[in-house]
């Protein structure tokens, strides 16, 4: 398979009234076609930054450092992310190879236009529909998310659907104009249960149907699970785990992926007392020197911790784990 | 948990008028006829998904939004009241019994307030302390209890995390001493790490103080790990009731096993595919005739699209579920 896009060395910083305040720190990973990645990680991880990283989405104040890469390969050949500075290069990520879905999906449609304009609108400033081959692409968009009586659906607005179905017509949207990667923040997070089970049943249609890459952003590991192909696990801006979902999930390594594992209300274990993560996350202005997850750590090997930040570890050629208590190739 | 039933409602229902002109009586029926017991000292889950009218009931029972139609009392082991009729001094002992604790812990605090300022306001309002120096006791009092320390009440609510401003307005919900807290999603907006933390605390409190809870969420996998009792609400109607334990391993209702199967699960393998539920939960402005669940209820026959099933007992002593085909089902072991 093919590579999509590839992020080296990403560190990015805020610039603020506090001073400046890491978000991501040295984050590398790549996607290829038809893959899905979940990126996990709980409020403040640096999950959506990330995300909206790869679109040059972050507010003005944030300062990349140069080392920092986010490579996007297209047909027409690779696209430096970061490089792009004027709204019309743009386009070419924004809209065009990369979409977003986000996760409140009534705040993510003008309330007063009606859901086929604004479909409409994006077909037709990214590619060369006309106005009727735009708004017949866009009923048959809504129709394939699944939902009724699409050709009436395209003239209503968003607050006349429900959440699920409006999360729906956003997938619709992002679709339409056929995107390489899609990138989905936390888009179940606000739905049912029974809801949610739909669309991430819809999701994982569409990554075959479509033959694009996708990264799913959310702090549910149940979901991951169920979605994604690969998961990179997050804490406070650095990646601390990626694998292979079966392996991290089965088989977590590092003490924070297991110490959510166990966190995790679980069905089939009623009796047991939820064990949570002693602690809260540090603020981004008090990042702790060393591990960013000593301040939490139950499992700390030393003064090491707490002065060297953890290389990446080896587990196998497809699972890495940044923890001080493994050594490189195997175990401790 | 004893024998005494706590608040107990009867044909319990709130409705709300959305009628547009004088003539226009519509009226949206968010809680309907809903019987239900609470035992005394329990940890009373009340789980559905949204418009479910979960949240409502809930209110009903702190007298929040009128009830308008059955009974409900609340009854400890010094006074009973009816909650439909409860006004004047009696509406103003029941606020020290019966609180609420909120979903969004970033909402519910204010920002120009102390923390210390926060937890004391209840006693402040209720006239429930004579002196500062008393009052000052109680907040620290209770503030221990919620692994406050002193340090955290001189400060705001902005430098606190999410899961430590939950903790204040636990504090602020039970420093008047209530024996019902209604706790609604109170940990809905909480992270995995932090959930169980409070999670912990809220049983430590039940057990520690008597208090008894009624936990309202949309998540099962929660109310299986913190409640005794459950009950599950779909349009108004409660649909299933029983004891955590008979529910999760031997669900009656079509609707409470499409929830567990809808729980996304850890496993990447497992594929729960066969229970999913289609469509949405109807508009409850536009209720569907019959059993509310019918239109998406893969198990459906014409019965259940003319007849309301009414809840009964099902096997297990206070294992109750409205559906018609409950015993068949059960024994074509469909659920």
């Amino acid at each position: 398979m093919s590579n999509l896009i590839t992020v080296q060395n990403l560190t990015l910083k805020f610039r603020t009234d506090e001073g400046l305040i890491t978000a991501v720190e040295d984050v590398s990973f790549r996607l290829r076609k038809g893959e899905v990645i979940g990126l996990v990680g709980e409020s403040g991880s640096g999950k959506s930054v990330t995300a909206k990283a790869l679109m040059h989405l972050n507010a003005k104040n944030a300062v990349y450092s140069p080392e920092s890469k986010i490579i996007l390969h297209t047909d027409e050949g690779d696209v430096d992310v970061l490089s792009l500075h004027k709204a019309k290069d743009m386009k070419v990520v924004r809209g065009g190879a990369i979409s977003m879905i986000f996760q409140e999906p009534m705040a993510s449609f003008a309330p007063a236009i009606t859901i086929g304009k604004q479909m409409i609108e994006q077909l037709m400033l990214h590619s060369d529909m006309t106005k009727d081959q735009a708004r017949k692409h866009s009923i048959e968009m809504l129709d394939r998310v699944g939902i009724s009586d699409p050709d009436k659906r395209v003239d209503q607005f968003a607050f006349e659907l429900s959440g699920g179905m409006r999360q729906r017509a956003m997938i619709a949207m992002a679709l339409s104009t056929n995107p390489k990667l899609l990138i989905a923040d936390e888009p179940t997070t606000a739905l049912d249960v029974t809801i949610q089970a739909q669309v991430i049943d819809l999701m994982k249609d569409l990554v075959s149907e479509f033959d694009m890459g996708i990264i799913f952003i959310t702090h549910d590991l149940g979901v991951v699970a169920q979605t994604a192909d690969y998961v990179s696990v997050m804490y406070l801006g650095r990646l601390i785990e990626k694998g292979p979902v079966r392996e991290v999930i089965r088989d977590p390594r590092h003490p924070y992926t297991q110490g959510l594992i166990a966190a995790l209300p679980k069905l089939d274990d009623l009796e047991n007392p939820l064990l949570p993560i002693p602690g809260d996350i540090p603020s981004p202005l008090e990042r702790p020197a060393g591990c960013v997850f000593n301040t939490r750590c139950s499992k700390i090997v030393g003064d090491v911790c707490m002065s060297v930040l953890p290389p990446d570890i080896k587990v196998d050629p497809v699972h890495r784990v940044a923890c001080h208590i493994y050594k490189d190739e195997g175990v401790a | 948990m004893s024998d005494e039933t706590l608040i107990s409602a009867r044909g319990l229902s709130v409705g709300f008028n959305i009628g547009k002109g004088l003539f226009d009586k519509r009226i949206l029926k968010a809680v309907d006829n809903v019987d239900v017991d609470i035992k005394s000292g329990s940890f009373f889950g009340l789980v559905g998904e949204s418009g479910s009218g979960k949240t409502t009931l809930g209110r009903a029972f702190l007298k929040a939004v009128p009830i308008t139609g059955g009974s409900a009392t609340y009854k400890d082991d010094e006074v009973t009241y009816d909650l439909t009729t409860l006004d004047g001094a009696e509406l103003k002992d029941f606020r020290k019994r019966a609180q609420l604790i909120f979903q969004d812990p970033y909402a519910a605090l204010s920002p120009r307030m102390t923390v210390r300022d926060i937890i004391a306001e209840p006693l402040e309002v209720m006239g429930l302390t004579s002196s500062r120096e008393e009052t000052d006791k109680r907040v620290r009092e209770i503030a221990a209890k919620c692994r406050l320390n002193l340090e955290h009440l001189r400060r705001f609510p902005h430098a606190f995390s999410g899961g430590q401003r939950q903790r204040i307005s636990i504090a602020r919900a039970l420093v008047s001493g209530p024996k019902f807290v209604v706790a609604d999603e109170s940990v809905a907006a909480l992270d995995v790490s932090i959930q169980a933390d409070v999670l912990n605390l809220l049983k430590e409190l039940q057990r520690d103080l008597g208090i008894t809870f009624l936990f309202i969420s949309h998540d099962l996998s929660v109310v299986a790990h913190t409640c005794d009792h459950v009950a599950v609400m779909y349009l108004g109607r409660l649909v299933e009731s029983a004891t955590t334990r008979q529910l999760f391993e031997a669900p009656r209702h079509p609707y409470t096993k499409a929830l567990f199967s809808a729980i996304p699960s850890l496993d990447p393998d497992d594929d729960n595919a066969a229970q999913k539920l289609e469509g949405e939960i109807p508009s409850p402005t536009n209720q569907p005739p019959g059993c509310k669940f019918h239109t998406r209820c893969p198990f459906v026959i014409d019965r259940c699209k003319v007849e309301e099933p009414v809840l009964e007992h099902a096997d297990g002593t206070g294992h109750e579920v409205a559906c018609h085909r409950w015993v068949e089902l059960m024994e074509q072991k469909a659920l």
